[in-house]
């Protein structure tokens, strides 16, 4: 059974240096609290794994904790280019980052194929396209029923995965509603997992018995953050932050500025800082 | 006749491309607006995806991001991302789907990784996303792209989808039995591929667009089809609906509208 840990606590408990880590929520429920803290830790020689690598990577990229990401689109979405993530890979700034990238069919399926506990994913995908050419793990299969050729990726299996869910109950059991991605693929997937949540409940309340639960058995641990989704969302409790993902792209695209952004609002802040974007905008959300 | 900029004529060509009957795999930003035009215009039946597991949604403003919580509101259902690839794309269950990108060649294959060669990239470019699987397994693609020498290039750094690959039977080849691109739509012209060779023709030029404009904005020589029509100006209507729908969008994204 999960325990209700300190986000510190939480994040010392699961994620270790070297350790390939899974931080998911495409667009939605992104453990944003959680991302900071294992900055906060000072993290290092990570292989971070996203599917869409956003600001939550940007700034972990930035601050130097990863050596290697898998990914299948690595931009800030409507607005532009990931800055850190860019600075890195192209220039080695704060120190060299090697990829692996992947298309988002491909990354789905690989994280499929590893909830499932198989080896790989097959799936009609990468037809004329260059990645084949360039990745090493995408290879191919030829269907033993009917001949087709279809690709192949390894099943994705991370040291540990990093959601943020709406609510756990005091069990430990774990619900997620709205766009919910890869969230429960990831943590299946895993060998431990951390889910931080809105808020810590009772009983999980009305829902529908087909709502995506993950049982206690299947976290490591919880912790309660109020708001650690922002800038992405917590549907049910407080909107995208849209303005602040434009925000960010004059934020990262310095690195002075982008360092001077990180000590005041991530290192000398803490998970509490969280809180008033739930408030805030759970206001808004009604 | 009324004002528009070359983007609302792009916006709304691709919007006319759309039926009611479509089911749609939406990207974000042009195709998106194009989308929702047409479902507030003469497609209202028409069925919105988006890659982040939105079916039919309906969304009031356009969406930042491919996961906005507009999308999820206003959807008919909201499955799994693994679910949307496989059961959706892969099904075979989408009949549109809109790419963009950064560069394009003239059989429409489309480059959104880098510029330069992989390892050492002049620019590092978001990547493929949805683009690789999208593109072979809707049953056909629209490409939006501002036209331009630097994005319209005889030869791409990069295929990150494939679209009527060397021309010919190439994508018969490969063994995709979609259709692929059938049409790019630009600031300035529409192209369809021509029947044979499958190289993207110009069919319809936008109002007041030369054939000068176009070929000075392509990278490669273009070619014109037999019969070159003149796209439709926008209708005061057309105009109105997208105009309503972007300042919905500017408000809502805490921007002056």
């Amino acid at each position: 059974m999960p325990q209700v840990l300190s986000l510190a606590a939480a994040v010392e408990a699961t994620v270790r240096d070297g350790d390939t880590v899974a931080m998911e929520g495409f667009t939605h429920l992104i453990p944003h609290a959680a991302g900071h803290e294992v900055t906060r830790q000072r993290r290092k020689d990570l292989t971070l794994i996203r599917m869409t690598p956003d600001l939550i990577y940007d700034q972990l990229i930035g601050m130097g904790c990863a050596k290697h990401l898998v990914f299948s689109w690595g931009g800030n979405p409507g607005v532009g280019s990931l800055h850190r993530f860019r600075d890195a890979y192209e220039n080695g700034w704060p120190h060299k980052l090697t990829i692996e990238e992947h298309s988002h069919a491909a990354m789905a399926n690989a994280y499929e194929a590893g909830a499932a506990g198989l080896p790989f994913a097959a799936f009609r995908g990468y037809i004329g396209a260059d990645l084949p050419k360039v990745n090493p793990n995408i290879k191919s299969i030829v269907c033993p029923y009917t001949g087709e050729k279809l690709a192949t990726v390894p099943a994705i299996r991370p040291d540990v995965a990093v959601i943020h869910a709406q609510k756990a109950d005091r069990a430990g059991n774990v619900l997620l509603e709205g766009i919910v991605g890869v969230q429960k693929h990831a943590v299946l997937a895993a060998k431990r997992s951390l889910v931080t949540v809105e808020e810590v409940v009772d009983d999980l309340g009305p829902r529908s018995p087909n709502a995506v639960v993950l049982p206690a058995w299947t976290v490591t641990a919880i912790a309660c953050v109020p708001g650690g989704a922002h800038p992405s969302y917590a549907h049910g409790y407080y909107k995208r932050d849209n303005a602040y993902y434009k925000a960010w792209d004059a934020i990262a695209r310095d690195r002075d500025g982008f360092l001077a952004w990180m000590k005041t609002n991530v290192l000398e802040a803490g998970p509490e800082a969280f809180a008033k974007y739930a408030r805030q905008h759970a206001a808004a959300a009604e | 006749m009324a004002e528009y900029t070359p983007t609302e004529m792009m916006t709304i060509a691709a919007a006319r491309a759309l039926k009611s009957s479509d089911v749609c795999f939406v990207g974000i930003g042009m195709p998106s607006a194009a989308c929702n035009l047409a479902r507030l215009t003469h497609a209202p039946d028409i069925t919105l995806i988006y890659e982040s597991g939105t079916i039919g949604t309906k969304p009031n403003v356009l969406p930042l991001s491919i996961g906005d919580g507009e999308l999820c509101d206003t959807a008919l259902t909201t499955v799994t991302v693994p679910e949307m690839f496989r059961y959706w794309l892969q099904g075979g269950r989408i009949t549109v789907g809109f790419l963009g990108g950064a560069q394009i060649d003239k059989f429409a294959n489309l480059n959104t990784t880098v510029v330069g060669p992989y390892d050492k990239p002049k620019v590092r470019l978001p990547g493929g996303g949805g683009a690789p699987e999208i593109a072979t397994s809707c049953g056909e693609v629209f490409i939006t792209m501002s036209q331009s020498k630097r994005g319209f290039v005889e030869k791409i750094d990069f295929f990150t989808s494939l679209g009527h690959g060397t021309g010919g039977d190439s994508r018969e080849k490969l063994g995709v039995k979609t259709k692929g691109p059938t049409k790019l739509i630009t600031d300035l012209c529409v192209f369809e591929p021509d029947a044979a060779t499958k190289e993207m023709t110009v069919t319809s030029i936008h109002p007041g667009v030369t054939r000068e404009q176009i070929d000075g904005n392509t990278g490669w020589k273009v070619k014109y089809a037999a019969q070159v029509a003149e796209t439709p100006a926008p209708t005061a209507r057309e105009l109105e609906v997208l105009r309503e729908l972007h300042a919905r969008t500017r408000r809502a994204h805490g921007e002056a509208a």
